[in-house]
């Protein structure tokens, strides 16, 4: 039986409508960019369910490291005061 | 459109045993169920026991070999359906099932195994798929009930997988359950036609619920007490409601619709028990199942032929398409 030869891996972002974020939608096979979007389209659009379609190949995207979580996200935890409810104001200005 | 105890084994490579890990392994995959069963996603780079990974990826494929099998009871009728109507509603159900196909298996591909492995293992016949689509669908009422019946035990069956560990498995699920209402409620409509026409038609509406009825409730998979992974799955956070409970609820929503319809189903044990709040119905034929599931239903053979047929067929397409891409290499195009 033949082989497809492993086209490689995109992943599709779905921006839904005008005024917001593309947003990860899924993945599919695609020999090159062009067929990619165009099978985004077919297979993640049936239902107009976007305006702005971006393939990004899976093999060009950095990720952190999931086994590393703790200790790379670490530095944020302790700054509270990066919050607007760190603050404590009179009544009278809490709506600030 | 879908499943069924949708995590069958293959004879030789029986339960996973959990236990058949080195010591600090042991632990880990400790925390990680307790961890998994108390309701904590976990994402594809994840550590993640060997024994769930192998689990997901058998059930996560079986699940989509039987979107894509699923195509071809219904792809017969394509020319055949009674109206233009009928016909893009038809073709709208089996993109979308070719859809679903795809969505998880992209899921499965997230545990490491690779396309390729995963259709080739569908077209030698080694892996398995929902013992429903080896059925023949024999006249348009067939279409019908398959949208009313299969699909709506479908949809009961992957309700509950939309909250499973799993997150990318989940998320597919929830776009597959999205787009399976309309499959359903098109069935029903289809067949609520029908049931408003001649005598002929009702008959074979009827017909074809007979036909359909038992090997739907099959879809549900073993009974509890014979379901050889349902402890592992549940533990897991994998597997939601059991068997039972599933296959219990998709009878008391089949007889509510089927008074609306205005057919019965051919089970004369079908009965309403007041005391349980359920319908009790007949004993399942566990030898049909098994027999089919196993390969000897009546269109097994003939699903396979066809789907190695359609990939051959469009061997020339994807190797056209690759002639494409290696000649013309990646245009820079900005993301708008």
């Amino acid at each position: 039986m033949s082989e497809r030869k492993d086209w490689p891996l995109w992943e599709v972002f779905l921006r839904s409508k005008q005024g917001l974020d593309h947003k990860h939608c899924g993945s599919l096979h695609a020999p090159d960019g062009q067929l990619a979007l165009q099978l985004a389209r077919d297979v993640y659009t049936r239902r107009q369910e976007g305006v702005s379609i971006w393939v990004v190949r899976a093999d060009q995207i950095i990720a952190s490291d999931p086994a590393e979580k703790a200790a790379f996200f670490d530095p944020m935890q302790d700054k509270i005061y990066r919050h607007p409810t760190f603050y404590e104001l009179p009544d009278e200005v809490n709506h600030l | 459109m879908y499943t069924q105890s949708l995590d069958i084994p293959s004879p030789a490579e029986g339960v996973p045993d959990p236990t058949a890990l080195p010591l600090d392994e042991l632990a880990r995959s400790a925390a990680f169920n307790e961890r998994a069963g108390s309701g904590e996603i976990v994402e594809a780079k994840d550590w993640m026991p060997p024994a769930y990974r192998k689990t997901l990826i058998r059930q996560i494929s079986q699940h989509a070999h039987s979107e894509i099998v699923g195509m071809l009871p219904e792809g017969n009728w394509v020319t055949r359906a009674p109206s233009l109507k009928r016909k893009t509603i038809l073709l709208a159900k089996i993109q979308d099932e070719g859809g679903h196909g795809l969505y998880l298996y992209a899921a499965a591909e997230t545990l490491g195994v690779s396309r390729d492995e995963l259709q080739a293992a569908l077209h030698s016949g080694k892996a398995k798929y929902s013992s429903i689509f080896n059925y023949p669908t024999l006249t348009w009422a067939d279409i019908g009930v398959v949208g009313w019946l299969v699909d709506g035990a479908a949809i009961i069956n992957q309700v509950p997988l939309c909250r499973c560990s799993y997150g990318p498995y989940a998320r597919a699920m929830v776009r597959i359950c999205r787009e399976e209402s309309f499959h359903q409620r098109q069935g029903f409509d289809s067949l609520l036609a029908m049931m408003q026409g001649t005598p002929a038609q009702r008959a074979m509406v009827q017909d074809a619920v007979n036909r359909w009825w038992w090997p739907v409730l099959m879809m549900f998979g073993p009974h509890d007490k014979d379901s050889q992974n349902s402890e592992l799955s549940t533990k897991w956070g994998i597997k939601r409601i059991s068997n039972d409970d599933l296959r219990q609820q998709f009878v008391d929503a089949a007889m509510a619709q089927s008074e609306v319809l205005g057919v019965s189903f051919p089970d004369p044990h079908l009965q309403w028990n007041a005391a349980r709040g359920h319908y009790d119905f007949g004993p399942i034929d566990w030898a049909e199942f098994w027999n089919v599931v196993n390969g000897h239903g009546p269109c097994n053979r003939e699903r396979l032929q066809a789907r190695v047929a359609a990939w051959e067929e469009g061997e020339w397409v994807r190797a056209a398409a690759s002639a494409y891409a290696a000649k013309h290499p990646a245009p820079a195009r900005a993301a708008a």
